[in-house]
């Protein structure tokens, strides 16, 4: 008896290792496909012969070396990287002050508030864009990388918001009691209890809007024409798509370049994201 | 309130006296004061970049194609006598219900199987199931593209080794949506896993222990345990995810750019074309507001199924 | 001296008050014990005097000091939390210095009162770990050790014992009770477990509702209760509860029930004579009855049905019914009863309670 418990348990265990395997075939093969696309030679990624999925004629780093010296993929990093910055640290500070507002501090209407953040977090980007067109245009900020200081926040700060009120419920109002008994003003309380406790729940914000900031699409592809004020993945899509023949080998070096910085932070800190995640969801 | 204000002690200790002055200052200081002077910013970009877009846009879909006259709901009515507009109805329908109802399924059978292996290992295939989700999805797009590629690619690769015709996916308009699909399907079940994978390590074991002793098989406890107890979670990821796939826009746009003929255009795609492509504001605007019914019918009811899941 | 004063003080939360007219006076060097079932005001009364909680109307003088508009950190008070609420990313010894550093004091001053704390709870062996590394009674001595380095004028405590096992709340009511000794400050204390109060106490306050009950030593509490709340709520098993009719026979008087006629001692009776007639309500403790073996001169006896029998060895409880009421009583463990069987039991006539049935206040 004993015996035929372990050995189904032992086939379960087999049956859940090849769905398993299955899953990883699909979620790491388009990745896997363009890491092997970048380091392959043009006339590899051209000829009909052998089997794709291994690289037979030697790796090649010439696509990296061409992203970098032949086209603008610098330019649109240096773009993506300073708005992604000014974005998250604008979304966070904004996030953090009404979180910590909503969920310790109250005033009239802020149940209707924390509702409307809920509401306006589920709003997408492909509603509004149109709007924001015409707002940007107005400010004359269409096509500078400026205007998306002002829309990414718009779909980042409702959200990091959502994370951090239910972050900061969760951290017992008597640590902040504690504190100012214990002589702390409010800020030294602020800034030597509170937020160090909360560190988890900044961090998962911290990611979520520096992910949102890197992979937004729609709103440059909108607002942003020129090369020079491009972003990474807009730049990508679009520019480096040369005439009639596709660089397959360069498109993919760059589109995963541009795909690093959000996987390494992942890869990094992936039990914050994910408790973020499904917080962010499920909580309020 | 006592604790936000800073009067200086040597001051307070002379007064002696209870008196609750209520100068301005002191009502700055006051609690429910600064709480809403932190919410402000908040507040602010609410107010201004979404609620006032968000009329605005009611607006500018009421105006003519120059934006001169107003015309109220002509381009409505425009848009209804349009079959370009009908088949990304469909489109938007088909898309967003197959791939939902995919990305739960598969989202599900993932969580259940992660769940069932070592806990040590668990940590591991979570984490790498998540890459698909991380990786900003115009430029996974941008992958999957090569991928159905038809001459050189990896895809036409294996049906040809497996004794199959190639396939023109993006060119087919059967297979155009089936790849749009797929694509979104890789992109969003990790989400559904994630989810649901919080969702049963929430169920306390003793339900099923005792389920178990009461004489229920594995199918049964997943039948009258796991799902009742996950009921709520697998709908409010589903409605999440059904506003998400709806109002997508990077997988077409990279893709088939709603291409071929129309046929694969979404809402979001399609406002695109007419609105930033072809320059007509306000019938953009329009297709946009279109999806708002069904985004707000979803939000209602994540709403009410977020409420109950806390209560 | 640090007395604390609270002088109607009123708590209102939405137009209901959690804390109605408060007086009380707690003495320098005083443990006094805030006691009621929960809602009943006394955590919010208690962090009115920390200042965590805005004061609707009244005063709170600490030492001589008005503290009403002063922050918490300017009110030199220490407090421990029901949660212990442990900064969980310090250290024990951060924990505990946090207060001494807010203060600016000197780094060797906090070394030498951290240690000192920490060697009289006994926790020096912990000062470099975490507080998720602790068990829950290291971290209530953490949470104490943490309020008493500042060397504050007054202790607060909120329900400080009630997330420790019941061992380990019995030996930390020692601890606090011979620290309390040792350090000769002030304490307020806050528990919804009478036991605690009473061991406790220097003297007790019992509220109900946001109001005071009665204030007083444990013993004033147990043997004079103001009203029918305190009579019930201090002691345990509670006490009895009678419904009886006063009634005059023979020149005196008694109280009755169906199955009970108790004759009222002399020295009660000119309390009692306005009630003749009248329904008031009996109360006896079930420890202030006794087998009866003898005769019955007095009227004060009665006889009883023994429906449990619950012998703990010291002593054993019965609980007997009587008519339609039900009567606990506390014996000897030699008394010989089975369920089922009858038992005659006596009052101790100078330990009985009659109660107003109206006000419910004790009719003394």
């Amino acid at each position: 008896m004993i015996r035929s418990i372990k050995t189904r348990r032992q086939a379960v265990l087999v049956v859940c290792y090849g769905v398993i395997a299955v899953f990883m075939v699909f979620f790491l093969f388009p990745p896997y496909w363009m890491a092997l696309t970048s380091f392959k030679t043009n006339q590899e990624i051209e000829s009909l012969k052998g089997i794709p999925f291994l690289i037979q004629q030697g790796a090649t780093l010439k696509h990296y070396q061409d992203l970098f010296t032949k086209t603008d993929f610098l330019i649109y990093l240096k773009n993506t990287a300073i708005i992604t910055t000014l974005v998250t640290i604008l979304s966070l500070v904004i996030s953090v002050l009404a979180a910590y507002s909503l969920s310790r501090l109250g005033f009239i209407g802020a149940g209707i508030l924390g509702t409307g953040v809920f509401l306006t977090y589920l709003v997408p980007d492909t509603l509004l864009f149109i709007p924001f067109f015409k707002i940007i245009g107005w400010l004359g900020l269409l096509n500078s990388k400026w205007s998306l200081l002002l829309v990414f926040p718009t779909a980042i700060v409702p959200f990091c918001t959502w994370i951090l009120i239910g972050y900061f419920a969760s951290i017992p109002r008597e640590l902040d009691e504690a504190a100012l008994v214990d002589g702390a003003n409010h800020l030294q309380m602020l800034l030597r209890i509170f937020l160090p406790v909360a560190v988890p729940g900044l961090v998962a914000a911290t990611m979520f809007a520096f992910t949102i900031s890197w992979a937004g699409f729609l709103y440059p592809m909108a607002f942003i024409f020129s090369n020079e004020e491009q972003l990474l993945t807009v730049g990508t899509v679009t520019t480096l798509i040369k005439g009639d023949v596709y660089h397959w080998g360069g498109l993919m070096a760059g589109a995963l370049l541009a795909c690093l910085p959000p996987v390494l932070l992942y890869a990094f800190l992936m039990d914050y994201y994910i408790s973020g995640l499904t917080s962010g969801s499920t909580k309020a | 309130m006592t604790a936000l204000r800073q009067e200086p002690l040597a001051e307070e200790w002379a007064r002696q006296r209870v008196r609750r002055r209520t100068s301005v200052l002191a009502r700055l200081r006051s609690k429910p004061v600064a709480a809403f002077l932190m919410c402000l910013p908040l507040l602010v970009l609410i107010v201004g970049l979404i609620i006032y877009p968000f009329f605005y846009s009611i607006y500018l879909a009421m105006l003519n194609k120059r934006e001169t006259q107003v015309v109220w709901l002509d381009n409505f009515r425009f848009l209804l006598t349009m079959d370009t507009f009908w088949l990304v109805v469909r489109t938007s329908f088909l898309f967003t219900f197959t791939a939902v109802f995919f990305k739960a399924l598969l989202g599900f059978i993932l969580a259940l199987v992660i769940n069932t292996l070592p806990t040590r290992g668990q940590r591991v295939w979570r984490g790498v199931s998540l890459v698909p989700w991380v990786m900003p999805l115009a430029l996974s797009t941008l992958g999957w593209w090569w991928i159905f590629e038809p001459t050189h690619s990896a895809l036409n690769w294996i049906l040809v080794e497996l004794g199959f015709a190639p396939k023109s996916w993006l060119a087919d308009p059967f297979w155009a949506r089936f790849s749009i699909i797929l694509v979104n399907v890789w992109y969003g079940t990790p989400f559904f896993m994630i989810m649901y994978l919080a969702g049963l390590k929430s169920i306390p074991l003793e339900l099923f222990d005792s389920a178990s002793i009461d004489g229920a098989g594995p199918f049964q406890r997943l039948r009258f345990i796991t799902l009742p107890m996950l009921k709520n979670i697998i709908a409010i990821t589903m409605l999440f995810s059904t506003i998400v796939t709806f109002a997508n826009f990077d997988i077409v746009r990279v893709l088939t750019r709603g291409g071929p003929r129309n046929e694969t255009h979404l809402f979001g795609t399609f406002s695109f074309r007419l609105g930033i492509e072809s320059g007509d504001v306000p019938l953009g605007a329009a297709v946009a507001l279109v999806m708002f019914p069904i985004l707000a019918v979803s939000a209602f009811f994540i709403l009410r199924g977020v409420r109950r899941s806390v209560v | 001296m640090a007395q604390v004063v609270l002088k109607d003080l009123n708590k209102k939360f939405d137009e209901v008050y959690a804390v109605k007219d408060v007086n009380l006076h707690i003495r320098d060097k005083e443990f006094m014990v805030l006691v009621g079932p929960s809602g009943c005001g006394k955590s919010t009364t208690l962090r009115m005097v920390a200042g965590l909680e805005e004061i609707t109307s009244g005063e709170v003088h600490i030492g001589e000091r008005l503290v009403n508009d002063l922050p918490p950190k300017d009110r030199d008070i220490a407090m421990v939390f029901q949660n212990y609420a442990l900064y969980p990313h310090m250290t024990v010894y951060d924990n505990m210095a946090f207060g001494l550093k807010m203060r600016k004091f000197p780094k060797p001053e906090i070394e030498t009162r951290v240690r000192e704390a920490a060697t009289l709870l006994g926790i020096q062996e912990l000062l470099k770990r975490k507080p998720r590394q602790l068990s829950g009674g290291q971290r209530q001595r953490v949470a104490v050790g943490r309020a008493i380095v500042r060397h504050p004028q007054v202790f607060l405590f909120d329900e400080p014992l009630s997330n420790l096992d019941a061992k380990l709340r019995v030996q930390m009511r020692v601890e606090l009770k011979r620290l309390h000794d040792r350090l000769e400050t002030t304490v307020i204390y806050v528990t919804h477990d009478q036991v605690e109060a009473m061991t406790l106490g220097d003297r007790v306050v019992v509220m109900k509702d946001g109001l005071v009950q009665q204030v007083g030593e444990p013993m004033e509490l147990y043997s004079k209760p103001r009203n029918k709340f305190v009579a019930g709520f201090i002691g345990s098993p509670a006490m009895n509860f009678i419904e009886t009719t006063i009634s005059d026979a023979s020149g005196a008087l008694y109280a009755e029930t169906a199955g009970l006629r108790v004759r009222v001692p002399a020295e009660r009776t000119s309390r009692l004579a306005p009630y003749k007639g009248q329904a008031v309500t009996l109360g006896i403790r079930p420890e202030d009855l006794q087998e009866a073996t003898g005769g019955d001169p007095q009227d004060l006896v009665f006889e009883a049905l023994v429906e449990v029998v619950e012998p703990l060895g010291s002593e054993i409880l019965l609980d007997t019914k009587v008519g339609t009421q039900t009567i606990v009583a506390r014996v000897d463990p030699t008394v010989s009863t089975k369920h089922h069987q009858k038992i005659r039991l006596a009052f101790v006539p100078d330990r009985i309670h009659f109660f107003d049935n109206k006000t419910e206040q004790a009719i003394a």
